[in-house]
Order: structure tokens, then C-alpha cells, then sequence
């Protein structure tokens, strides 16, 4: 490596990501950027991630999310992304609208859980589960940005790894982020 | 006993010879006869024209005054302008739905009636202002709406109503040289026809006179190009769509100076060659057709209109078209298209309509007032219309004054009167802002009332509404961020989506959910949408937004939750419906926005 005294050691930039109302296909779009992951470890380094199991977020330079808010514990995660990260991106079509998991939002909560659990035939009906272990789902599905302040939209269901590739190391140099054409596109 | 549906469309077709570029004509027509566009409809009608029956159905579902699911056999539609909610239109609206068991926008069980809201009907003058079966009401009360839930449950056909309810007021309250015209109807013509078709062009020239409509193109210029373009006819078009709310000028020009506005048509015609002119009218104004339709026979009969025209040897005659409730239909291209019976888009230009209009031939489009103005030039001449107004606007200009004031209505002044001198003619009082030409003009702060209304400060298309401090100008541009949300187009994403972001984070700031990063998240889209949009609407939709929140930015600022970031919605409450199902109510089963 180049030794040049103008520029200071590089500290690495601490990223953390996680996936709330999603499928885990951005994760995986992302780890499709295959070998470039090398490249990326050399500049960032994890924090809590599906990919190290930490299951705390500390302060982080970075943190992504994948899927909307469908129930009280996105809610709680996405408080804690957002406390610790300076910069929060949405990434992927759940996160920045509700995608799928939102098409329940016609229907009543209430007559959903009903039918899962207590009328639809085919189905145990074991009842609502009411443990206090589990986490309430919300009325709606929300976009994250309609809970927490989100600084970058990053869309695609899923993105593809390039656009997840340039957009990441955009941000890594200080640029603002910009896909262009060929990366952002609807089908 | 009304026709079959068959025969009624056989009879609307044959009348416009199956003309599909007539389609908007014949869909209205079909539409007051059958009630609705009913799928078969649809079909008959594409099949009588010739086209696919999607571009049919394309066009139909475009329009909100097209109805392609039943209707209801009375639909009452409340003008929704800001000054008709300061009119109280809203306590109003919801007054008739619980006296006909009903909630806005869903028609009733026995598809008796519906009731709504609509964009401005151009009545702010004289409201809450209704349209029922898309005949103008006016002033409306109390009384009127208990009396109207009784009419219709009774199903007294519209024609019996109290023909007081139907009156509309011209309410002129300063005339000035256009207003105050003193010709004869074919005086204009004749003058011109007396001088010929070039040296008339040349006066226009001379006069300096801009068009009315909004964007101010220098007239003569615009009707240089047309005669000179190249084609196998010529068209004039006279913008009568008055979509902007707080406008209603031209309402009273084609209802009290009818023969001045065809006269202009006329001499444009003269100017560029034409024989043809279409008034484009804007559904709401369909009241007028009968007054119009027998001004333009009483024309023909003076020999104004129709071949040969004053014994020599020119040619014109004007059609009647009809809107069917698309502001963006305002904008020529967009008014062109809906000529052609498309849905209201507007075209990418260059080419402009006036080498490549209607029918792809040179068109002229001119707002109402601009070619009543005409006639002024034609029978004064270029240098003394010049002397009228101020360097760069000749003439006078017709203010639409609506809202806080004492006297409002029609105001004529010579351009470069100032904001403050019409607001005193008015009888205004602690007025706290002006919002000029509309929610796509300019938002005029107290201390901004020395600047004049001319093109060199402050443009207009006439709409002049007035706020007192009473009012809060937080709801003013909300109220103008959900027009521009309903009236967009959709052509392009920019304006499309950009005016529901913007209308959303308004409610959100209602609602006491807003922090400042919505504010700054509006900017943005100002930003964005002003250079992105493919036409005007998108281009000014956040203006208003913009003017308040630099002017009035702490009424804006009063409704913020908090400076840090704020949900959109209550995150408790979201849990509601979980916690009654799972009767849990511990610890877990509440939220806060703190952690
Ligand atoms: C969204 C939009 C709405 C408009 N609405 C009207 C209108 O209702 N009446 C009008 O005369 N011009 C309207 N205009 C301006 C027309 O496009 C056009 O400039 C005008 O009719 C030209 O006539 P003028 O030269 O006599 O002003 C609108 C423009 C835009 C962009
Ligand atoms: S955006 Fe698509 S890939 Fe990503 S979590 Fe949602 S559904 Fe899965
Ligand atoms: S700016 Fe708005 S109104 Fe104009 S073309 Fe685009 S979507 Fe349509």
C-alpha cells in the first residue's frame, strides 16, 4: 500500500443493517455484490447485522434497513438504528413504501387475526396468540420514514447489488449518493 | 318514456356524424341523456366513431364530470375553493349529507343521490357555491341545503327548483375602458375589415396588448406566427376554461359581453386566416349554452358570422365545446387535446399550437379577455390602446376579488394599480394577505401591498382572493396543495407524485405530527417539481407552498410536534386494534416515539 502522509490512517466506518417487515432479499441482493465484499471490509467494518449476529446496535457511521414497520418491534429497532446511526438509508421497495408486506393495509387487523386464528377452516385454532413475549402487530404497515427520520432512499424490490455497490460506495467517499440511468429502472 | 339507450346514442352520434374527434361532445351528450357512461355505452359509442374502445374509455375515465359507474340520479358537487370554505361550505356540505343519511363521496343505497366536492366552480363571488347535476347553484345556506335534502328525497326534478337558486350575479364593480366599450356589435369588425386583415395584424402589433391568460404573450406576435405558418387551415380557440380558483372574469365577459368575446374571435380568425373558432367552455359553465349558442345565431343573422361576413369576402363561424372538469385542460396544448376528444395532456412542445395545433394545423389559442381587448384595438387603434396601462402592459386587466372583502366581484383597472387600492375598493379590512392569480400566482404579504398588478410586478390571470388575519394561511396553501393533488394529470412522475407528497405532509402538519424536516422535505419537492414537471401545473403546483411558508412561515412552525423528528401517525394507537383482539395491555403493548 501506498504510504502518503497526507492522508491519515483510515479509520473504518461501522455499519450496522437489519430487516424488519421484508423478505430478507435485499440482504441477499446485497451479499450478491460477491467479491467486492472484500473490498467493502477493508472500509467498513459491522456492527449489528443478520450478517454477525450482534443483537445490539452501538454508534455507527451507517445503518441500513430492509422492510417496512409491520409491529411493535420494528418500531423498537428502528429507534435504536435510528439513536445510533448518523446516516439511515431504507433500502428496497419495503422500507421505502411498505412493498408487500403493506398489501394487507385493506384489510381490518382485526378481522385478519380473526380469520387466521379463529374461523378460517384448515387452519388450528388455537386462538390470537396473547403472550406478552410476542410483539403486537400495528393497524397498518408503515414505510420506515413515516416512523423515523430516513436520510437516503435507496429503492428496487430488491435493488440490485450494483445499485446496492455504487450506492454504498457513494456514501463511503462522501458523495451523495446517485444511481443513474441504467440503475434505477421499473422492471 | 325516454328512448332506448341505443336509439338515444344513435341519435348523439348522427349529430356529430361519428366524428370521434367530437368524442368529449358526444360523451356529455349521451352522459345527460342516459345518466352514466355504462360499459355498453362505451362500446356503442367506440363503435360509431371508429376508434378502439380503450382510447374511448381512456378519454372518459380522464374527466371528472364523466361518470363510468352510476351516478345517482341527483349529483351535488361543492365547490371546494378556499373562499368557499371561508363561505363555510364545509359545515354545509356535511349539514345535507346527514339530512339524506349519507356520507360524502358514496352514493346512497337506493342510488338516489351523491355528494362531493369539486375544484373551484368560479362562483367564489357569490357562494358556497354547488353544482347539482353539473347546474350551477349559488348562495348556498342553511335553508337552501335543508331545503334541498327535502327536494330531493321528494325527487322534484331540477327544472322545479327555485329558479332564485340557479341566478347568477355579474356583480361588475369598477368599469373601465373594456368594460365600459361602448361599441355595437360589428363596430370592431368593420373597422378592421375597413382597414384589411395586415394592417389590423399591425395595430395589434402596435397596441402592445398581452394575452390574459396567464403567461402573457405578446398577442399580435402570437397571430404573426399563426397566419404565417404553413397549413391547410387556420383555427382560433378561445380559452374559456377558467380553471384557476378565484377566477371568474371570464364568466361574466361570455354572460354579459358575449358579442365582444365572439367579436374578438372573430377578428383573430380575420388576423390569421381562419374560418373556424372553437370556444372551449368549462363544464361547469355549461348553464350559458343556451344565451351563447343564441347570441352566435343572432351574429350569423347580422351577417358577423358565417360566410361572407359583412358583404365581403371572408369566412368565419364559431362552435360551442364544452369541458368536462379537468383544470389542466386550461393549458392550450392540453385544451387542444381535449378538442380532439383525448384525454387532457399537454403536448411536448415545440411544436407550439401556433404552427401545430388542432388537427395539427396553426392554432391560436387566446384567453376570453385577451380577444375582447381585441376589439378595442380594432376600433381605437394600436397607439391608443398603447396609452392605456403602463410601459410594458397595455390596457386594462378584469380582477376576479373574492374572500374578506366587503364588495367582491369584478374590479376593472388600467394595469399598475396597486394591490392596496383595489383592496380599498373592496372595502377590505386587517387584511393579512392577497393571493394573486391563483394558487399556481403569488401570495402577497401585508407589507407587499404598494406593488402593482401589471406585467412588470405582479402577473395575473384576475384571481385576487383576500384573507383577513382572521384566517390561517397554513390552510389557505393547504387547501391549494389538494387542488393541485386532484388536478395533476399524472403524464409525468415529477407533478404526479410529487403533488400527493406534498398534499400528505400538509396533513401531516394538520394532524400535529409535523417536525421540521417536513418542512424541509417541501422544499424539496418545490425544488424538484419546478425544474422536473412537463408543464405549468407542476411547474408553479408548490408555489403557494413556497409563498407561505417564506411569509407566513410560523404558521407552519405553530403546528410542529416537535423540532426532532415526528411520525406520521400515532404509534400507540396503531397497536389498538391488536390490544382489543389480544386483550393485552401490559408494557409491551404500548409504543412511544421515545425509547
Ligand atoms: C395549468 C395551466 C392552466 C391554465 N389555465 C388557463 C385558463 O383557464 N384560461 C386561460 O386563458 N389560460 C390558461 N392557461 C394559459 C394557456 O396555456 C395559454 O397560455 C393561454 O390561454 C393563452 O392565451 P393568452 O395569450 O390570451 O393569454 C393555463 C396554463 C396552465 C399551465
Ligand atoms: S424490497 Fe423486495 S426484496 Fe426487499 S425485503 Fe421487500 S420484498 Fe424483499
Ligand atoms: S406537470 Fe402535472 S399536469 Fe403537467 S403534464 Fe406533468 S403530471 Fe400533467
Amino acid at each position: 500500500m501506498n504510504a502518503n502522509t497526507a492522508t491519515p490512517a483510515k479509520t473504518k466506518l461501522r455499519v450496522a443493517t437489519t430487516s424488519l417487515a421484508g423478505c430478507f432479499g435485499c440482504h441477499m441482493s446485497f451479499l450478491d455484490i460477491d467479491e467486492r465484499i472484500l473490498q467493502l471490509v477493508e472500509l467498513v467494518e459491522f456492527d449489528r447485522s443478520p450478517i454477525t449476529d450482534i443483537k445490539h446496535c452501538g454508534p455507527c457511521d451507517l445503518g441500513i434497513i430492509e422492510g417496512g414497520v409491520c409491529n411493535a418491534e420494528n418500531v423498537h429497532v428502528l429507534h435504536e438504528f435510528r439513536k445510533n446511526c448518523k446516516i439511515l438509508v431504507a433500502m428496497g421497495a419495503c422500507a421505502v413504501n411498505g412493498g408487500l408486506p403493506a398489501q394487507r393495509n385493506h384489510l381490518d387487523l382485526r378481522d385478519i387475526l380473526e380469520e387466521v386464528y379463529q374461523t378460517e377452516p384448515g387452519l388450528t385454532h388455537g386462538g390470537i396468540p396473547n403472550d406478552p413475549e410476542l410483539p403486537l402487530p400495528l393497524n397498518k404497515v408503515h414505510p420506515i420514514h413515516e416512523v423515523v427520520k430516513i436520510d437516503y432512499f435507496l429503492p428496487g424490490c430488491p435493488p440490485p447489488a450494483d445499485a446496492i455497490w455504487k450506492f454504498l460506495t457513494d456514501l463511503l467517499a462522501g458523495r451523495t449518493p446517485h444511481l443513474g440511468h441504467g440503475l434505477l429502472h421499473y422492471d | 318514456m325516454p328512448d332506448a339507450p341505443e336509439k338515444t346514442i344513435a341519435a348523439v352520434l348522427a349529430r356529430h356524424k361519428g366524428d370521434g374527434t367530437r368524442l368529449m361532445q358526444i360523451l356529455r351528450e349521451v352522459q345527460e341523456e342516459l345518466g352514466w357512461l355504462a360499459p355498453e355505452t362505451i362500446t356503442e359509442i367506440a363503435r360509431g366513431i371508429g376508434w378502439p374502445r380503450a382510447r374511448v374509455e381512456g378519454t372518459a375515465a380522464f374527466y371528472s364530470f364523466f361518470h363510468t359507474r352510476p351516478r345517482g340520479k341527483y349529483c351535488v358537487l361543492w365547490s371546494d375553493n378556499i373562499t368557499d370554505r371561508m363561505l363555510g361550505n364545509r359545515d354545509l356540505m356535511l349539514a345535507l349529507c346527514k339530512k339524506l343519511w349519507l356520507e360524502p363521496a358514496r352514493l346512497s343505497e337506493d342510488g338516489l343521490v351523491s355528494v362531493n366536492t369539486t375544484s373551484c366552480t368560479g362562483m367564489c363571488d357569490q357562494g358556497p357555491a354547488v353544482l347539482v347535476n353539473y347546474r350551477a347553484i349559488t348562495r348556498m345556506t342553511p335553508e337552501r341545503v335543508d331545503q334541498m335534502a327535502e327536494l330531493i328525497r321528494n325527487q322534484v326534478p331540477l327544472d322545479e327548483w327555485p329558479a332564485d337558486w340557479f341566478r347568477v350575479e355579474d356583480n361588475i364593480r369598477r368599469k373601465d375602458a373594456l368594460l365600459d366599450h361602448g361599441l355595437v356589435p360589428g363596430e370592431a369588425l368593420a373597422a378592421a375589415m375597413e382597414k384589411g386583415s395586415k394592417a389590423f395584424l399591425d395595430e395589434v402589433k402596435a397596441s402592445g396588448l398581452r394575452g390574459r391568460g396567464g403567461a402573457g404573450f405578446t398577442t399580435g406576435m402570437k397571430w404573426e406566427i399563426c397566419r404565417d405558418a404553413p397549413g391547410s387551415a387556420h383555427y382560433v380557440v378561445c380559452n374559456a376554461d377558467e380553471g384557476e380558483p378565484g377566477t371568474f372574469k371570464d364568466r361574466v365577459l361570455l354572460t354579459s359581453y358575449a358579442d365582444l368575446v365572439f367579436e374578438g374571435m372573430t377578428l383573430a380568425g380575420y388576423a390569421v386566416g381562419a374560418q373556424k373558432g372553437l370556444l372551449y367552455l368549462r363544464g361547469e359553465y355549461r348553464y350559458m349554452k343556451d344565451a351563447l349558442e343564441a347570441v352566435l345565431a343572432r351574429r350569423r343573422g347580422e351577417k358577423l358570422l358565417g360566410s361572407r361576413i359583412l358583404d365581403k369576402d371572408f369566412t368565419f363561424d364559431i362552435e360551442i365545446h364544452f369541458g368536462a372538469g379537468a383544470y389542466i385542460c386550461g393549458e392550450e396544448s392540453a385544451l387542444i387535446e381535449s378538442l380532439e376528444g383525448k384525454p387532457g395532456r399537454p403536448r411536448i412542445r415545440p411544436p407550439f399550437p401556433v404552427t401545430r395545433g388542432y388537427l395539427d394545423q396553426p392554432t391560436t389559442v387566446n384567453n376570453v379577455e385577451t380577444l375582447a381587448a381585441s376589439c378595442l384595438v380594432a376600433r381605437h387603434g394600436g397607439a391608443w390602446y398603447a396609452k392605456l396601462g403602463t410601459a410594458k402592459s397595455a390596457g386594462t386587466k378584469l380582477m376576479s376579488v373574492s374572500g374578506d372583502v366587503e364588495r367582491p366581484g369584478i374590479y376593472e383597472y388600467p394595469y399598475g394599480v396597486t394591490v392596496a387600492q383595489i383592496l380599498a375598493d373592496a372595502g377590505a379590512r386587517d387584511t393579512q394577505a392577497v393571493q394573486v392569480s391563483g394558487p399556481s400566482g403569488v401570495c402577497v404579504a401585508a407589507e407587499e401591498f404598494g406593488r402593482r398588478i401589471c406585467f412588470e410586478d405582479i402577473p395575473t390571470a384576475g384571481a385576487f382572493m383576500v384573507f383577513d388575519e382572521s384566517r390561517d394561511m397554513f390552510e389557505v396553501a393547504r387547501n391549494f396543495a389538494h387542488f393541485f393533488a386532484h388536478e395533476s394529470c399524472g403524464f409525468c412522475t415529477p407533478c404526479r407524485v410529487g403533488t400527493q407528497v406534498v398534499a400528505r405532509l400538509m396533513d401531516k402538519l394538520a394532524e400535529n405530527h409535523g417536525s421540521p424536516y417536513d418542512i424541509d422535505e417541501m422544499f424539496k419537492m418545490h425544488r424538484l417539481m419546478q425544474g422536473a414537471s412537463h408543464c405549468g401545473l407542476g411547474n408553479s403546483a408548490c408555489n403557494p407552498l413556497f409563498d407561505t411558508l417564506n411569509k407566513f412561515r410560523p404558521a407552519y412552525e405553530r403546528r410542529l410536534k416537535s423540532l426532532e423528528y415526528e411520525p406520521a401517525f400515532d404509534l400507540d394507537a396503531a397497536l389498538s386494534q391488536a390490544r382489543q383482539m389480544t386483550r393485552r395491555d401490559d408494557a409491551g403493548a404500548h409504543l412511544s416515539n421515545e425509547d
